[in-house]
């Protein structure tokens, strides 16, 4: 139960993304298209999950002093191989979330999940906290590219990663004449971020609210 | 020449990092609530993008080229940056105490700004030559410490302001940094 607990925190509640503001970076940047956001979701919660269990397993023979540059590399290597994997499987992925793949080596949600999280606990445990924060990432990156691109293009368009002729899906949301192209530049991403961010804050306020409302009445 | 300082241009202003390119984000969240703290940290970063481009630079096309290891180069950049960062940590609290001080916990926190590796891989994905790669790495960091530095002056000022209570905090200041991006796109048209 606790452990169901931890996971469902992590998806909306400590949201790592509009709760905790970790790895701000590449959801700004890579939310232009739904597609992306999936491709980088599964890339995130692959590494974030293989790096916990490889620094929750090697935790006790890891001196503390180097913790840190024992985790930089281990991520790193991670990241290598998946974005070789990427770049060898879906070129068309590869080509458009650029630079921001080797960038997860920097994105604070892994390294802080390994020094909050992996270091201190089993590899069961950390495997499932890489599966929910890895998750919480992937919503919050869908979500915001689900707004961006409708608004901006107002077409939803997702594709095989793996195979750029296979559409899967392409629907047309808002006719073309009413779409704000302002959400496809950085300052849409910023003002999209913002709101969500404050959406989740205004629904922590309330949720706190009504708990507290509750435990008064037990009392 | 005049490609140069095209190029200059375009890394400080139009192609900024973080409101173009949303680059460094957390230290741009984290360290721009006082305009002291956003000066040190915007010279520390560019002191050490320069450094850090430097080396990485020569260690790519002197050892990684020649023993056909370019599939390290996120490995071997991120070791530099990191080793770079303790090490300007180190000398900087032995020559000046002072600075130290007042630089705190966000001289680590450098390591993990990602404008450091994205300047390291950008000089080697576009195969930049020597004067490309160095006014590229210089140019980026003043961009970010620029904007770094405007957006704490805003944000002192938000502090006394009245806002609504969802929005208290980072939303705001994403806010914030939307208009400031908005601002910043008009430099598109210069070059």
């Amino acid at each position: 139960m606790n452990r169901f607990e931890n996971f469902k925190a992590g998806l909306i509640k400590d949201n790592p993304v509009f709760g905790l503001y970790l790895g701000i970076c590449s959801t700004l940047a890579i939310t232009t298209t739904v597609n992306n956001a999936i491709g980088m979701g599964a890339a995130v919660i692959m590494v974030l999950v293989l790096s916990n269990m490889i620094i929750s397993a090697i935790r006790k023979i890891v001196p503390d002093d180097i913790r840190i540059p024992v985790f930089i590399v281990i991520i790193a290597t991670l990241v290598k191989i998946i974005q070789m994997l990427i770049e060898a499987y879906a070129p068309a992925l590869n080509t458009s979330l650029g630079v921001f793949i080797p960038l997860i080596v920097v994105n604070c949600i892994i390294l802080g999940r390994a020094e909050a999280f992996a270091s201190k606990h089993g590899v069961l445990d950390s495997a499932l906290d890489g599966i929910g924060m890895g998750l919480g990432y992937t919503v919050a990156v869908i979500a915001m590219s689900f707004i961006r691109e409708v608004l901006s293009t107002g077409i939803l368009n997702i594709v095989n990663p793996f195979n750029d002729a296979q559409v899967w899906l392409n629907v047309t949301l808002i006719p073309a004449d009413y779409t704000i192209p302002l959400f496809n530049s950085p300052v849409g991403a910023f003002i999209t971020f913002a709101l969500l961010a404050a959406a989740l804050s205004a629904y922590k306020t309330h949720a706190d609210k009504k708990a507290e409302a509750k435990a008064k009445e037990v009392k | 020449m005049s490609e140069l300082i095209t190029l200059f241009v375009t890394s400080v202003l139009i192609n900024n990092v973080v409101l173009n390119q949303f680059l460094g984000m957390c230290p741009f969240m984290g360290v721009s609530k006082k305009r002291s703290s956003a000066i040190g940290m915007g010279l520390a970063v560019i002191f050490v993008i320069v450094v850090a481009a430097l080396i990485t630079y020569a260690i790519y096309y002197w050892i990684l080229v020649p023993l056909n290891l370019q599939y390290m180069d996120l490995i071997a950049f991120i070791l530099v940056i990191a080793s770079l960062v303790q090490l300007t940590e180190m000398f900087i609290k032995k020559t000046s105490p002072a600075l130290y001080k007042s630089l705190g916990v966000y001289l680590p926190l450098i390591t993990t700004n990602c404008v450091v590796l994205n300047v390291c891989l950008v000089n080697i994905s576009n195969s930049y030559d020597f004067a490309h790669m160095l006014v590229y790495s210089i140019g980026t960091p003043i961009g970010f410490a620029l904007v770094l530095y405007i957006f704490s002056t805003i944000r002192e000022r938000l502090d006394i302001a009245n806002v609504p209570n969802p929005l208290k905090g980072n939303p705001i200041a994403m806010i914030v940094a939307a208009i400031m991006a908005m601002a910043f796109s008009g430099f598109a048209g210069i070059v």
